[in-house]
């Protein structure tokens, strides 16, 4: 039998107990838009895979539990040392097992890339409006894998149970404990009793290992069947329409470049971790709560956290013999409540602010969507000045500086720079809405000077490109919501309050520069 | 706005521009031995990993530029895998790039929404079902299933139950009492208050009759910073000074924040700092939070000494230490 007679006759074999040919010739040819930018949920996807792959490695030999063991491995420094069968198998795996340490070191840099990947994959969506109907469900599944990839990579830099990751594990349990009425019931139950006992790790271990990455596979299964179903938005252009999508089929092309990219990342992840040492727990020691190692930080997907928990002011209310913690509440639950339930809300509410309710998916320069583009800014303005904070000690020693004067600084900081950083933001793409402008008018600027025949000098522009004008000059400028107080058949409209706010942030949303119109542009050329 | 009438025309796709391999037939071929010497290089890594996992020993090091020495069979089995992904991958686009169509295509979107007549359908459906089952009619069915699946809910709560003991007043107590001796730790040696010169810093837990099995719960509460100073140097209420001994002052060595230790002592400001969140304490006026975010001062310990000189506790703590908790009276 000839090779495409046996691959028929395994077809033939599939096909008769699943009708999959019918749905495979159409999903072969599918159409995949090509931008660097969507590269990012890409390299998410496949840490996530050198995750569970590096992850399942180290299962083998790591030992979740916080049974007292004398130490009595290779790592002489540690010799005779009590400390937890977690500790101690997580230096066999560092220095026993071949491969273990850059199976350890794959799996920590993965879980950062993979943050990272994340939270650009986010901003990518966000600040180009991919988020916009039909796609709010895929926005908020990407929220929640965000909140979860926060709190499996916690547990999983957790498990080791070394001097480090055991002060971060009495961080959390003192953010339980804080909380009202239930603290101290929730924390006893978490940690089966007092802190820390033995029952913490091997809890957290079942969470890492099967609960949250379970989880991680059911969101991540029914955001790409998303992705899947309502096809992939695209960059405006040329031949781009909310109508179609352009780009290259799933069969060879993209197939090829994707799963080619699968290794590449993971070729860098391994790269990474041959070279660059990742959490070096032999250096920490084992954990005793009596001790801490100085220029104790969280990864950086925790440093935020831990930067707002520095800057909070000192305040507890101590009333009718009950305490409330805002110094842990505000910084630890409640403003990151507000951040998040805020980002999984604001497709409904920039489409409440606009009116629109179509379909969107041509994705917007970010320029052209000044308020949203201020917004994100803002927000990530907020997340680097805390992050900033949640690094201060290391910072003050690093460059010689005051710790309590970068506290005061970022303390001001959080509250002065955000605005500040939506202003600016804000001006600066209505500046570039201006260039747009100017360069579909006036076409670009060539540094070739010419002298006029009554001396004047000039300097020639040349005309840029149908292709050009036409994307400088596609995206939409709706005008602001019209809510007149008082509705077009006389009767005072419902919630005054509620619609004067809906219209101030539609006319301050609908703020841009005119973009160049066909009439212009031949009027221009008339000249 | 007239936008829409007098926009600027869509061009339509730009023209496909072929690349050289597709036109130039020794430029494929040499996109093939491009794509194929990559993924050769792919193999060399395996075969890197391989030899240096059976063949490196692990206690030989290498002088790396820039990364200074590396520990060759780490590095080697590292770099052996590194170098077998990224060549499969960069081969596979390579490939992708050069020799795969590259014509763009364009398909279709098509609007979301059901059609009226299947959105009609799907309700007077749904309408049926629900009527058949009697759902709308019988509300004793309905208030009655919803009582007992709520009702069911109560049971995986009630099962994780014994996830631990409840608290009671566990976090109020710690093992100090009065009389209990301080010793040292390490050591678990009695000190007086002559092994402490001024200006050092001990940490001491309460004696216990197992000191080989302390819990590290116990340790999560017990542990206790002994600090001393010129009796002239502390500025306290006189029941506080009467708290120390000699210049020797006791602290919880628990961050009343959130709990870590607070170890960093610095001789000449007199002040100690918690490395978590940067809460900074007063020794000599009795811990007093100068910075950060903790609200409250470090319980201190009442000590003195017994018969023999040895340091003891006057008292057990006045108030829990550790982190603030909903039942703690603060008054």
């Amino acid at each position: 039998m000839t090779t495409e007679a046996r691959l028929g006759s395994v077809a033939n074999y599939v096909d008769e107990r699943t009708g999959a040919a019918a749905w495979m010739k159409k999903n072969l040819q599918k159409v995949f838009p090509d931008h660097w930018s969507f590269l990012l949920g890409e390299v998410a996807l496949y840490s996530f895979v050198i995750l569970l792959l590096s992850g399942t490695f180290l299962t083998f030999w790591f030992d979740p539990s916080q049974r007292e063991v004398i130490y009595d491995g290779s790592y002489e420094p540690l010799e005779g040392l009590k400390m937890s069968a977690a500790y101690a198998s997580t230096l066999h795996i560092s220095f026993e097992v071949r491969g273990g340490l850059l199976m350890r070191q794959i799996n920590h840099w993965a879980a950062l890339i993979f943050m990272s990947a994340i939270v650009a994959h986010m901003m990518r969506v966000f600040f180009t409006g991919a988020f916009r109907k039909p796609r709010e469900g895929n926005w908020i599944i990407g929220i929640g894998l965000l909140t979860l990839g926060i709190v499996e990579g916690f547990l999983g830099y957790s498990l080791p149970d070394d001097l480090l990751s055991g002060t971060g594990i009495r961080i959390a349990e003192a953010i339980i404990q804080a909380l009202p009425v239930v603290g101290s019931y929730l924390a006893y139950f978490a940690f089966g009793g007092a802190f820390p006992g033995e029952a913490f790790i091997p809890r957290i271990y079942t969470v890492h290992v099967l609960l949250l990455p379970g989880a991680f596979l059911v969101l991540i299964t029914v955001h790409l069947m998303l992705v899947w179903y309502q096809k992939h938005t695209q960059f405006p252009g040329p031949g781009r329409t909310e109508k179609n999508v352009v780009g290259y089929p799933l069969m060879p092309t993209y197939m090829a470049k994707a799963g080619g990219f699968f290794f590449i990342v993971f070729g860098v992840t391994a790269f990474l971790a041959a070279v660059a040492s990742i959490n070096p727990i032999w250096l920490f020691g084992p954990y005793t709560p009596g001790q801490i190692t100085a220029g104790s930080q969280p990864d950086w997907y925790m440093g935020w956290l831990d930067g707002l928990v520095r800057m909070a002011p000192p305040i507890e209310t101590h009333a009718f013999g009950h305490t409330i913690s805002w110094n842990i509440l505000i910084p630890g639950l409640i403003i990151p409540g507000i951040l998040f339930t805020g980002m999984a809300l604001y497709p409904f509410i920039e489409s409440w602010i606009t009116g629109d309710k179509r379909e969107h998916h041509l994705l917007d320069r970010p320029r052209n969507a000044p308020n949203r583009t201020a917004l994100g800014a803002m927000s990530l303005t907020f997340v680097m000045v805390t992050l900033l904070n949640g690094g201060n000690d290391i910072i003050a020693t690093h460059f010689d500086l005051s710790i309590n004067q970068i506290m005061w600084g970022t303390r001001f900081g959080v509250l002065i720079l955000p605005p500040l950083a939506f202003v600016i933001t804000k001006r600066l793409c209505l500046s570039l809405q201006r260039a747009d402008r100017e360069l579909v008018l006036h076409g670009r600027e060539t540094g070739t000077l010419l002298r006029l025949p009554h001396g004047e000098f000039v300097e020639v522009h040349e005309p840029i490109s149908p292709e050009k004008a036409y994307l400088l000059t596609s995206h939409e400028q709706a005008p602001p919501l019209e809510l007149p107080a008082i509705d077009a058949h006389g009767v005072k409209r419902a919630g005054a309050l509620r619609n004067k706010l809906r219209s101030r942030m539609s006319i301050a949303n609908a703020e841009a520069i005119p973009k160049v119109s066909a009439t212009e542009l031949k009027e221009i050329e008339h000249h | 706005m007239s936008n829409e009438i007098e926009a600027i025309k869509d061009p339509g796709l730009p023209a496909h521009v072929h690349r050289k391999a597709d036109t130039d037939p020794k430029a494929a071929k040499r996109a093939e031995r491009q794509v194929a010497s990559m993924f050769l290089m792919s193999a060399f890594g395996t075969v890197l990993l391989i030899f240096s996992f059976f063949f490196i020993p692990d206690d030989v090091f290498v002088f790396v530029p820039i990364l200074g020495n590396q520990n060759a069979h780490q590095l080697g089995l590292g770099l052996g895998m590194a170098i077998s992904l990224f060549f499969i991958g960069m081969g596979a686009i390579h490939w992708a790039k050069t020799l795969m169509p590259d014509v763009e295509v364009v398909a279709q979107r098509h609007e979301f929404r059901s059609t009226d007549s299947d959105r009609k359908d799907f309700v007077s459906a749904v309408k049926e079902g629900a009527a058949a089952s009697g759902l709308g009619r019988r509300s004793l069915i309905k208030r009655s299933l919803g009582a007992a699946l709520g009702l069911s809910a109560l049971s995986p709560l009630i099962l994780l139950r014994d996830l631990g003991p409840l608290p009671g007043k566990e976090l109020e107590k710690t093992t100090w009492k009065t009389g209990t001796h301080l010793v040292t730790d390490p050591g678990n040696r009695r000190i007086k208050a002559s092994d402490l010169e001024v200006g050092a810093v001990a940490q001491v837990l309460p004696e216990i009759e197992d000191p080989e099995h302390r819990k590290l719960s116990d340790i999560a509460k017990d542990a206790v910073l002994l600090i001393r100073l010129r009796p002239e140097e502390f500025n306290l209420e006189a029941d506080r000074l009467a708290m120390t001994h000699d210049g020797i002052i006791a602290f919880s060595k628990i961050c009343s924040h959130m709990g870590c230790a607070v170890a960093l002592y610095e001789q000449q400001t007199k002040h100690l700092l918690c490395p978590c969140h940067q809460s900074t304490f007063d020794v000599t006026r009795a811990a007093k939070v100068i910075f950060g975010p903790s609200a409250r001062p470090l319980p201190q310990l009442d000590i003195t000494i017994d018969d023999e000189g040895y340091l003891v506790a006057r008292q057990p703590f006045s108030e829990p230490v550790g982190p603030s908790f909903w039942e703690r009276n603060s008054q």
